[in-house]
């Protein structure tokens, strides 16, 4: 056992070189192989093999493995599980080892450098290590090897563990307290807890108990049934035992697993925050003397932002669909192209046909004019979908107009709000009273289509 | 009338100290707070007139602090406000008890009315939770959709409250509301005050569901 700790100085040296393109030119550390596996193959992130924790089973051996390689890292824990079971239990402490030598990703030193200074873990990992052989040993005398042929790789195993456990930094050490779990347990306090312990114990030993006496009983071997009986009988107790510590192993995973998604939305949604807001935020600084300007693009990237929070709409995305989207759309228009703040309330939603696309059209243009002509500085547009009819007003507080004074040539109410109305069946009003503001009024009857009605998404099924 | 006693609580401290310096005299604030815990301690203390609260808050959102609060302190007034206003999480507020919802975006001296009002008892209804509200109440209530025990009035909105609503959906004002509809602003105050209690009170899943289909759309 003591094999372990000295020969780190000669593992060390390949997995700790410096990364691959370093500018101090120490690759003398590196040896020679490292340079051909590099050219023969340039798969991989390029840079020198590191362990990677935060996408762990056990050490992060294989992910890391596999990033480097560029494999995929299921692959390689197969690889590693198969070869494992072939080898007799000998690629278990060759993982351990390679935990303790491989430095994880963002650090320079392995477990392994620390753990030479670590006298009293290396003693502590010594005395489990030969408790283990001992009992190896006579288990050995006992039986007919089938242990020992597993067993002996582990008493490397259980060395190497003892040292990661006293030297890894926290994160690790979290991953590794599962494997210590069922040992807690036993000792756990809590009546409850203990009581189902003592249960579990109670239970495991009768079975061990029946399991092993049926099992020695058979030593010279009868039939063929009876062995798979006791068989039978050891694996339950095992359960028994360890059933509760694999479920929350497996638990554990699961969130972990779920942390570590949450992490990429995250990072997703820093991605969309730095794209949009802070761009904005930065063009905001730049033109902060043109306060027009400012609230523009504000008020901009404030619609941008709320569509994609809660519309789930990309930036950019305009096509409407809908009723209420064509109404957003004229929103941003507007306030894109003249520099109006408009205030959008929609109740409501249906699908777009023909005659409510002229009913935004009509809409457009009275709040076009709006922003144009009266000088307000809020139009407010709120639309509402009834089961027979859409009604949408646009109204602002500017400075109004005298409707018999509008000269012949200004078309847009008559031709562009009424004409368009009427022709689709709908109705157009236009109250306006000079210095109190103008609003329009707009309604357009819904055909009746079932099938529209069934699909308007705010009233579907609540209908019925 | 003295100014009224109020209680920040938002998560942001850049926000927080923008509203205090631009209420200036007109409102007292006489605490802050930045999560769930610590706002309900804060407000059991001090006992504001009227808790500016932010819908999003880290430790539950503001509807937590309501309900806690609420328990032992039921006298205690809530105004909501927030930038990023998902209607599933202002109807959650208003249920919870909140007294009106405001965007941040609303001006300063709009600001310091909505508090002024919601001190004074009556409620508070942004352009848009008018619309959020309309939109709520629009379908008719299937018999299936009202557990029977209940006040069917507080399940449907009278032809009267649509129109007030639908008003202050367009921007109007409770005085334009009043002069429009020939009402005192004392009635179109005591229409907006009914709608809410009906938010608040109403049994239709209707209010909850709509939320989560809003969601999914």
């Amino acid at each position: 056992m003591q094999d372990v700790t000295p020969d780190n100085n000669q593992w060390k040296g390949p997995w700790q070189g410096p990364p691959w393109h370093d500018p101090s030119g120490r690759h003398d550390d590196v040896p020679n192989w490292v340079h051909h596996t590099r050219r023969w193959r340039h798969r991989g992130d390029g840079e020198p093999l590191r362990r990677h924790p935060e996408d762990r089973l056990a050490g992060g051996v294989a992910s890391g493995i596999a990033v480097w390689r560029g494999w995929n890292p299921t692959t390689v824990r197969i690889v590693l599980a198969v070869v494992a079971l072939v080898f007799q239990g000998w690629a278990v402490p060759f993982y351990v080892l390679a935990w303790l030598l491989i430095p994880a990703k963002g650090e320079q030193a392995s477990i392994a450098s620390k753990a030479k200074h670590d006298s009293g873990g290396v003693a502590l990992a010594l005395a489990l290590a030969s408790v283990l052989a001992v009992f190896l040993f006579l288990a050995g005398a006992l039986n007919d090897g089938a242990i020992e042929q597993y067993g002996w790789a582990q008493v490397i195993t259980v060395a190497g563990l003892t040292l990661i456990w006293r030297n890894a930094p926290d994160d690790e050490r979290a991953g590794m307290r599962r494997l210590v779990q069922p040992l807690e347990s036993l000792g756990a306090s809590g009546k409850s807890a203990r009581r189902a312990t003592r249960l579990r114990l109670i239970g495991s030993a009768v079975l061990l108990a029946i399991g092993l006496g049926w099992l020695l009983s058979l030593h010279g071997g009868i039939s063929l049934l009876k062995p798979l009986g006791g068989f039978l009988l050891v694996a339950a107790a095992l359960v028994l035992l360890l059933g509760p510590w694999w479920l929350r192993i497996a638990r554990d995973l699961v969130f972990e697993r779920q942390g570590r998604i949450r992490a990429e939305e995250r990072a997703d949604i820093a991605a969309h925050m730095h794209d949009s807001v802070l761009q904005t935020l930065a063009l905001i600084q730049r033109r902060a003397e043109d306060p027009q300007a400012v609230v523009q693009l504000a008020r901009a990237q404030e619609r941008e932002l709320r569509s994609w929070l809660f519309e789930g709409r990309a930036p950019g995305d305009t096509d409407a669909t809908s009723f209420a989207d064509g109404v957003r759309q004229i929103q941003r228009d507007v306030e894109a192209r003249h520099g109006v703040p408009v205030e959008v309330v929609t109740v409501g939603d249906c699908p777009l046909d023909e005659h409510l696309g002229a009913l935004l059209a009509a809409a457009r243009e009275a709040t076009v004019n709006a922003a144009k002509w009266s000088g307000a500085a809020v139009i407010s547009v709120f639309a509402e979908v009834e089961p027979d009819k859409v009604n949408l007003t646009v109204r602002d507080r500017g400075k109004g107009f005298d409707q018999e004074a509008v000269p012949g040539d200004r078309k847009g109410v008559a031709e562009s709000i009424r004409g368009r109305m009427s022709r689709h069946g709908g109705e157009a009003a236009v109250q306006s009273a000079l210095g109190e503001g103008t609003k329009v009024t707009l309604t357009m009857p819904r055909a009746a289509r079932p099938e529209a009605a069934g699909q308007a998404p705010a009233t579907d099924g609540t209908r019925r | 009338m003295s100014a009224p006693r109020v209680v920040l609580v938002d998560d942001h401290g850049l926000f927080r100290s923008g509203v205090r310096a631009e209420l200036g005299p007109r409102v007292e604030v006489i605490g802050e707070a930045d999560d769930v815990g610590p706002a309900v301690e804060l407000i059991e203390r001090l006992l504001p007139d009227v808790v500016l609260l932010d819908v999003h808050l880290p430790g539950g959102g503001g509807h937590a602090v309501i309900t806690e609060v609420k328990k032992e302190h039921p006298d205690v007034k809530f105004l909501a406000l927030s930038a990023s206003d998902a209607p599933e999480d202002v109807i959650a507020v208003i249920r919870a008890g909140a007294r009106g919802y405001v965007t941040k975006t609303i001006s300063t001296s709009d600001l310091a009315d909505a508090i002024r009002r919601v001190a004074d008892g009556d409620a508070v209804f942004s352009h848009r939770l008018a619309g959020f509200v309309l939109d709520a109440f629009a379908a008719a209530p299937s018999p299936d959709d009202v557990k029977p025990s209940f006040d069917p009035e507080l399940d449907q909105l009278t032809t009267r409250e649509r129109e007030v609503l639908r008003l202050i959906a367009q921007g109007y004002t409770y005085k334009e509301i009043a002069r429009e509809l020939f009402i005192s602003g004392k009635t179109v105050e005591s229409h907006v005050s009914s709608v809410l209690r009906k938010l608040q009170l109403s049994s239709r899943h209707q209010l909850t569901r709509w939320a989560a289909e809003r969601r999914l759309n």
